[in-house]
This record gives C-alpha cells, structure tokens and sequence, in this order.
C-alpha cells in the first residue's frame, strides 16, 4: 500500500470517483487546467477532459447554483469553494437552497452535491483564508458536515460523501494537506458517513476532536501516557449530524470528557457535544466537562496565529485538571 | 482622452418596448403569424381570463383564511403567461414567489398550488418528469440556480431551455448577475425574465438601478435581450419564441425585460400600496390591461365572444371551488414525516426525534 498525504489521498477519491460514475462533476475556481490552488485536483482535467472538470467565473453562489440545477438534471456535482472563508458569499445556495431542496420537495428530489472547502489555521494565509466556519452549517438542517483527520478516512469520506444522495459539506484542514501521511489503497473503498471513530483506546479521560484537532488530540494522549494517563481520543468525523453513542460510549467508560475544536467558544460543535454529555452520561462522570477552543475574537491572521490556535498542550492541561478534580 | 460623459449617456439609453398590440387591440406587425396561431392566441386568452379570476378568488380565500401566502398576480398576466405558454413540458421552470400562474400553466395542479400557499409539503411532491422548482422566497436565488440547469440540459443534449423569473427588485442582488454571468460563460440555454412591475414591494424602480433599462444588464454578461411590453401577451409569446429558437441554435443565454404592473399589493401579508403609488399611475396601467387588448383583438376576428369569456370564468369558479376542497382534504401533516424528509439515510438526532415526536 502506499503511503500518501491527505491531499494525495483527496486528488484519487476524486479521480476514483469520476471513474466509477459519469454523472460526477468537478468544478469551481481553478481546478481545471491549474489543478486547484492545492493541487487538489491535478491532473484529472487533463484524465476526464474540460466538460467533467472545469474552471468556473468567480462567484460563491454562482458556483453552487450551478451546482443546485446540475443535480436537478442528475448529475452528483463536486463543487470546489476555494477557501472556506469564502463561504460567506454562498450562504443562501448552501444554508438555504442545497441543505432544503429534500425537505421543500417533500423528500421527492436528491441533492448530491458534495462541496469541499479547505479551511482551518496554522498556515499563515491572508485574511479570511484560515476561519473554522464548520459551525455555521453544523446548525443547519439537511447537510452534513463532515471533516477528516487523516488522508486515509480523507478519502473513504470523500467517497462516501460522494455517493450520498444528500448534500455533504466537506472540510478539508489545510494543516492537514500535506503533514500527515498514510497507508491508503489505491483502489476504491468507503469509509461510512455518521460515524465517529476511535482514534485511540484508554480508560481514564476521553479527547473528542475532529479535523486537524485530532493530530494535537492524540500528541496531548501520547504525553499522557507518559504521565500514566490512559486517554481514549474520539475523531467525529461527522460533526453534523453527530454519532452520539460513540461518545457516550467512550464518556461512560472513562467518566471524563474533553471536548476539543480549533474554532471559536461561542455556540460551537463541542458546546453540541458538552450538552449531548450533560443530557445522557451526567452520571457518569467523575470532573466537569471541559472544553478546549480558540477565544471568542476573530480569527488573528498572520503573527498571532500560533498563540491562539488550540494546541495539544492546552489539551494535556485540561486533562490533567479532569484527572485531579 | 476619454469622454466619460459621452461613454455613459451612448451606453445608457431608454428603448422601446417591443409591441404587437397595442392598447386598442390593433395588431402592430403581420409578421406574427409566422410564430403564432388564432388557436394559440384563443388559448392564451382562456388562461388569462382563468388566471384573473383565480386572482380575484385567491384574494377572497386568502381573507377567509382559507388560503396561506398569496402574492397577487393580476397585471401581470401577459407577462406570466404569454412567456411560459410559448415553451414546452420538457421545458424546465424556476419561478419567483409571484410565479404560481407559470406553473399552473406548465402542469401543476390547482389543488397543489393551494397547498403549496397553505405551507402544506404535498404541494411540492412534483412528479419527476414535471421539470419546474417550487416558487423560490429568496430573490434572485432561482438566477443561479437556472444556470446550473441550463449546464446540465446542454451537457445532456437536451432540446430545451430553462426559463427563470424575478422582478425590478431582483435585478439589484448579486445572485442576478452571477447567474447571468455563469450562464452566458457556459453558453448555456436559458432564458431570464425579469417582470419588472415597477415597485419592489414598495421601492420604486428608478431606486434601484441607475440603469435606463433593466434589460440593458444583459450587455455586461455578453448575452442577447429584449424590452418587452410587458401587458401585450402576443408580444410575450413571440418573444419567448424566438428567444427560445436563438437560445437552442446556440447563441447562448437571452434576458427579456417585461414592463408591467401588478394591480394588488406585493402580498397579501399587510402590504398596502397607496403608501407608494397613486391612484392615477393605476389607472394609467389598467388602461394597457392585457385582457382588453387581446379580447377586442379576438372579438373583431370573430373567435371571441361574451358567451366563450363567460364559459371560461364559470368552469374556473368550479374548478377553484373543487380544488379547495380538494386541498382540505390533505392529510396533515406530521412532524415524523418532516424529520423523514430530512435526509435519505437518516442519522442519529433525527432517530431519536422520530420517537420523541412519535404520533405527532
């Protein structure tokens, strides 16, 4: 098996995925001839030719528009946003078009657009280039939203997302791109959708991450065990909807919890899971539940950065405070 | 040097609404008869005189509170239907939220566009081959949206164009242009309306664009137009027609601006028109009704009559009245079946709602 990065890894579930269904498309900015700002997409213009990978003029909503009256002809689009902090200029199409289309036609139409984005800091970009926006669509109803932390779930998630009949919101950690690498086949396989995984065994503390958290989540675990703590690190893969029982598994089994995302305090993902624990496992635990996030400013682009990015150090910190409460 | 002066008042000109009746009923141009037929003209007639009194019922049903959202329509007849009328069942339609004769006219039932206005789901259960979205809330939303279908019926080979609609007011947001700018970059078929009644909601036209016409906003997209009036329904026709025909020869998108007027207010949620318009500029619009000018046409050819006109507005009546009914007998709905119609393969919350919300 070859051992490849999550950009790589992205680049074949996509080239796998044009293969195995003609009515898969691949379009936004720059992903035809230039193969995407991250290369995400090289090559597979020149593979599957420019009318099932194409460049599109540069507008957010324009691109999943297109998207949006693709799939009312059935074909299963593939839509590139080219940062996620450009999302702001599509919201409709996304939130309030793509996320309804199955509920406002009475369940009588699909909607399988899987939009990939990267996102999230660390890697000095511009403004509005590194924001953790997954909580704006984690809220809203009828899209996943859906975040790797390796190259290997990266494609088996991809592939699913594809596949799925329902929009899929696809977040691609650009800390992630090309830091990590992995055994991954060549060939196809699916990794499933709604589905946590976990990460890492232990008995004393759950860490529940996703994305690029997970890498600090199981750096933080590899310190703890140095210190006799026994942490189990939960990747949700899925952040919206949530697998649930795989985190009160895990919460009712150690008794303590440390919920970890890269994005803002306020009304996040984790607060989601926080609650999930209070309402179901609040028995169960031994220290409060804690969570471990970015402070409630904007996003600090450029020398700030690795101050205020979560590290696996704050997550070591927090669990050593659950351990002794 | 550059004469800024003379670039903006070369490029930024009134035109003429393209006619073929005028407000008398005379035929303007002969030529019509090589896009349209008597039959087709006495077709077009019924729907208009269909549509008018569905208008008037709607309102009546919407202040019984028998009927939910109403946006009304009367005004705008020629507009609404002699475009969607020139086009085909295989024809793909996105309409705005005043657009329910357009879909009426391409296949939806009475009954369902009443549930559709009730806020009831089963409204919007469209068979797979009636090729048209629910009216879209979100203006300029459907725009986009066009230019997507319009890629996927070219990329399919498909014989046929996607039409869309909005309003004056709809021409300012950005969804306008970049389903303008998207479709005429894939060449793609589609054709814009845009049914410029002249207030949105309140805000006059000349608010909104410094623009002399609304059409003209297809220049910057490189795609082709027209100004239409907007109260002549044979003018419509023809137009869809051969935009439809230069649209499918692969000339690219086309963007038609008719200029019309709605009678009523924007909706029928509170909205009160004397706060911006006068009773004069009413008049004025009323006297370039659409249903008067082809109705004295018809009746000096002889293949329209008071008795024909009256046949239509009581078979409409009747078929308002059983359609109500029709609706009122919908199952009501559930919170179970909105949480089924969420996702194809539901996940964890929504598993737990459906027992949390069992038998409601």
């Amino acid at each position: 098996m070859a051992q490849m990065t999550m950009i790589k890894a992205i680049t074949q579930a996509l080239e796998v995925a044009l293969e195995r269904d003609e009515n898969t498309l691949v379009f936004g900015e720059d992903v035809g001839n230039n193969g995407g700002v991250f290369r995400a997409t090289e090559g597979l213009q020149e593979k599957f030719g420019p009318d099932r990978v194409f460049d599109t003029p540069l507008a957010e909503s324009g691109i999943l528009g297109l998207a949006y009256g693709l799939a009312l002809e059935n074909y299963r689009p593939i839509p590139e946003i080219q940062f996620y902090g450009f999302m702001y200029e599509a919201m409709d199409e996304i939130a309030g078009q793509i996320a309804r289309a199955r509920f406002k036609m009475a369940g009588t139409r699909n909607m399988p657009v899987t939009i990939r984005a990267p996102f999230g800091g660390g890697v000095h970009t511009p403004e509005m280039h590194a924001d953790s926006l997954e909580g704006l669509l984690a809220q809203t109803p009828g899209i996943r939203v859906v975040v790797p932390s390796n190259p290997y779930d990266a494609k088996g998630l991809l592939l699913s997302s594809i596949e799925s009949n329902d929009p899929v919101m696809f977040l691609e950690h650009m800390k992630l791109y090309r830091s990590v690498r992995d055994e991954v086949p060549e060939e196809y396989y699916a990794v499933p959708l709604d589905k946590a995984r976990v990460a890492k065994e232990g008995s004393d503390v759950t860490l529940i991450a996703y994305g690029y958290m997970v890498q600090e989540a199981l750096k933080a675990a590899q310190q703890l065990e140095k210190e006799g703590i026994q942490a189990e690190v939960i990747d949700l893969r899925t952040i919206s909807p949530l697998d649930t029982n795989t985190i009160l598994n895990s919460v009712k089994k150690t008794g303590r919890a440390i919920v970890i995302q890269e994005a803002q305090r306020q009304a996040g993902v984790a607060a989601q899971v926080v609650a999930e624990i209070a309402e179901h496992a609040i028995l169960y635990l031994s220290a409060p539940v804690m969570r471990v996030t970015a402070p409630d400013t904007v996003y600090p682009f450029g020398q700030m950065e690795n101050v205020w990015l979560p590290n696996a150090k704050d997550i070591e910190k927090a669990a050593k405070e659950a351990m002794t409460y | 040097m550059i004469d800024y002066k003379k670039i903006k008042e070369q490029s930024n000109q009134p035109m003429d609404n393209f006619q073929l009746l005028d407000e008398s009923g005379k035929l303007l141009d002969e030529q019509i008869w090589n896009w349209m037929t008597e039959e087709e003209m006495v077709e077009l007639m019924k729907r208009m005189v269909f549509m008018r009194i569905l208008d008037e019922r709607s309102t009546k049903l919407n202040r019984q509170g028998r009927l939910g959202f109403y946006a009304p329509t009367a005004g705008q007849e020629a507009s609404q239907l002699g475009s969607v009328f020139a086009l085909n069942k295989g024809d793909y339609v996105l309409p705005g939220y005043r657009d329910v004769p357009q879909l009426l006219c391409h296949g939806l039932s009475l009954k369902d566009a009443f549930l559709w206005s009730r806020g009831h789901m089963d409204g919007n259960r469209y068979a797979d081959d009636f090729y048209a979205l629910p009216p879209q809330i979100i203006i300029g939303a459907q725009y986009v949206q066009a230019a997507g279908v319009a890629l996927g019926l070219k990329k399919r080979g498909k014989e046929q164009v996607v039409v869309t609609y909005t309003g004056d007011g709809g021409t300012s947001q950005g969804d306008f242009y970049e389903g303008i700018n998207f479709a005429g970059a894939y060449q793609a078929p589609a054709l814009f309306f845009v049914q410029n009644n002249h207030f949105a909601i309140s805000t006059p036209r000349e608010v909104q664009t410094a623009a002399e016409t609304l059409a003209q906003k297809a220049i910057a997209a490189g795609i082709s137009y027209a100004k239409v009036d907007g109260m002549d329904p044979c003018a419509v026709f023809v137009a869809t027609k051969m935009a439809k025909q230069f649209i499918l020869e692969g000339n690219g998108p086309v963007l038609i601006e008719t200029d019309t007027f709605r009678y009523g207010p924007h909706t029928l949620s509170g909205d009160d028109p004397t706060r911006y318009r006068t009773k004069e500029t009413e008049n004025e619009w009323e006297k370039r009704d659409p249903l008067i000018r082809l109705r004295l046409f018809l009746t000096e050819r002889g293949v329209w009559n008071e008795e024909m006109e009256t046949t239509v507005i009581e078979k409409a009546k009747e078929m308002i009245k059983e359609a109500i009914q029709e609706a009122d007998k919908a199952p009501k709905q559930t919170v179970t079946e909105s949480l089924q119609n969420m996702y194809e393969v539901t996940p964890q919350n929504i598993e737990a709602q459906l027992k949390q919300y069992e038998g409601k």
